[in-house]
């Protein structure tokens, strides 16, 4: 009986590891050792023909620091994100309200409202180029209809990071919303009869009841909001390519331009180290502090 | 509602006052919404309207102005669209193929398989949801060229493959389906994967095609990896290919930019609207598990 148990259990360890090896296999390939690789490729100097690559510490990341334009992009990116997570979890927010109402042509809000998400950012960028070209985009011919003069808004450095953020908002609002809604479907409706009765208005409903009840559906939303906020780049390909001037240039943008239009892998992996970091200590914070603080009484 | 709003309402005449003013609520909580859905599809739809008018009819809002598939028709014929339609879609259904085989077996050792190291292992899993692979694409890149394939549709679609959040999703899945299914197709004699093909794989079918969806619609949809390791007509994916095709560089016109885009997000696009109901429950399973 006990041998017969034993050999269970080995027969079923070696089932086990014999099922995770794909998967381990790529997992090792793609995320494991890319990172390591990553980290140790950012210590050395780059190889050109006549110095070859050499150990240099943390050189590159002091070069990183005391460049300017690395600053700027943290800058940027610092706006892009607090910025767009903000205020696209609003708009998710009215628009999960909204269509979660008893409201007219429910079917086709809901629709307008998701429809961005399962548009590719390039193509999404291209419908934006419409908006924002000079004179003759939409933008100005509105503008110019209440005698506003003509904005450059891809090509001043004071609007261009701003029309990217605006980009993004319209691309994951209705992403978002879909997860509201979806809480919003399990508050029972006892509670709102009840805040009837007690004569208590819509907006404390919201913030009294429905606000707290979806805390931990805004939790989700805010960490995929912070991976957006490094992920969400492609735009900058077809609108500013991260100019005019660096002003609209963000992170991950700015990674791929180092490494592949400045063929400097080092720098570029140093930046990568310094994002993965970031992205760890969001990681860490979400599991260890804020999950404490959403479990509703 | 509940009998007693019912009664008061028709009883007290400050209640009625109530009642009316939530009446003008509705109507403006339904203008609003619709408001910020117009503005919501406004890009949409004005790609639409460029797209079939004339440069110069498009940009004065010519409303009289005739119709004209004349951008579709220089669109067409300025890049290899076939070619690129036809690589997308390889490339998702490579992905798609290899993301179910890789998080089917994981998913099901994580669920159901005892063996010793498994948290440990599971972990180290989700760690990889924090370590996208958009971030690494510098060594990736190094990987791809060093195991030969660099400029191949496996090569972009590879980093995607055991995809963290699949394998989460597919634990899950499989972790609810009960024991005694289990023990039964046991008894009857099936093999462990015979377990697995005929009683987890059938019963975790929803988690199957809101996964695909997902997967589906991220990959057609994405960019900067494809970017970086394809270099010709053969591989690129319809991403690439429009952001090349809309180079400032090559100087197409609004019209004729807008086509192209309605062409290439058109198949994505009206998929969803058919199946829309079914999009949306995908997102939200994929999302909330």
């Amino acid at each position: 009986m006990n041998k017969h148990a034993s050999n269970e259990r080995r027969r079923q360890a070696i089932y086990g590891w014999m099922l995770l090896t794909p998967a381990a296999i790529l997992l090792s390939l793609f995320a494991f050792y890319p990172s390591v690789a990553t980290f140790w490729s950012s210590l050395f100097s780059r190889g050109t023909r006549r110095n070859p690559s050499e150990f240099v510490g943390t050189e590159n990341y002091s070069d990183l620091f005391n460049d300017p334009t690395f600053w700027l992009v943290v800058e940027n990116n610092l706006l892009y994100a607090f910025i767009t997570i903000p205020v696209s979890i609003f708009f998710a927010l009215s628009m999960a309200l909204w269509a979660n109402s008893k409201i007219s042509a429910k079917g086709f809000v809901r629709t307008a409202y998701f429809t961005p998400t399962v548009l590719p950012m390039i193509a999404a960028a291209n419908l934006w180029l419409f908006f924002y070209t000079p004179d003759l985009g939409v933008l100005d011919q509105i503008g110019s209809l209440f005698g506003f003069a003509s904005v450059n808004w891809l090509g001043d450095p004071d609007t261009a990071l701003w029309a990217i953020i605006i980009v993004t908002i319209w691309k994951e609002a209705g992403f978002f919303m879909i997860f509201y809604l979806a809480a919003l479907q399990t508050i029972p409706t006892d509670y709102k009869e009840a805040a009837d009765i007690e004569g208590a208005s819509r907006f404390t409903y919201l913030r009294r009841i429905v606000l707290p009840l979806l805390m931990p559906t805004t939790l989700f939303i805010v960490v995929n909001a912070m991976i957006n906020s490094v992920k969400l780049i492609d735009h900058l390909f077809i609108l500013t390519k991260g100019g005019p001037s660096d002003a609209s240039k963000l992170i991950l943008y700015y990674i791929w331009e180092m490494a592949f239009a400045f063929f400097d892998a080092p720098h570029a992996a140093a930046m990568t180290v310094l994002v993965l970091i970031v992205l760890g200590i969001a990681a860490a914070v979400q599991f260890l502090y804020l999950d404490k603080r959403t479990h509703y009484q | 509602m509940s009998t007693a709003s019912q009664l008061s309402n028709s009883s007290s005449p400050r209640v009625e006052l109530g009642f009316k003013q939530k009446n003008v609520i509705k109507h403006l909580d339904s203008v609003g919404a619709i408001a910020l859905a117009m503005i919501w599809i406004a890009p949409l739809i004005f790609a639409f309207w460029a797209a079939f008018h004339t440069t110069s009819d498009a940009v004065n809002f010519n409303l009289l102005s005739s119709w004209t598939l004349d951008n579709f028709r220089v669109a067409w014929n300025g890049a290899p669209w076939i070619r690129y339609f036809l690589n997308t879609f390889m490339l998702v259904t490579v992905i798609l193929i290899g993301q179910f085989i890789i998080t089917t077996f994981a998913g099901f050792a994580f669920a159901k398989v005892t063996f010793p190291g498994k948290d440990f292992v599971f972990i180290l899993v989700l760690l990889q949801l924090f370590i996208l692979p958009e971030v690494l694409i510098v060594e990736n890149y190094a990987v791809v060229s060093n195991i030969g394939l660099f400029d191949t549709i496996l090569g972009v679609g590879m980093p995607y493959m055991a995809s963290a959040f699949g394998i989460f999703l597919m634990r899950q899945s499989f972790k609810s389906v009960p024991m005694e299914l289990h023990e039964a197709a046991r008894i009857e004699g099936c093999s462990w994967f015979g377990i697995l093909m005929r009683v987890y794989v059938p019963l975790a079918k929803p988690t199957y095609i809101a996964y695909a969806l997902v997967s589906v619609s991220t990959h057609w949809n994405n960019f900067l990896w494809p970017l970086i390791v394809t270099n010709s007509d053969e591989t690129r994916p319809l991403t690439v290919g429009l952001s090349i095709f809309g180079a400032p560089e090559n100087g197409v016109d609004i019209s004729v930019i807008s086509a192209a885009t309605l062409m290439s997000v058109a198949p994505l696009l009206i998929a969803f609207l058919i199946f829309q109901r079914q999009f949306v429950q995908a997102f939200l399973r994929a999302g909330i598990k």
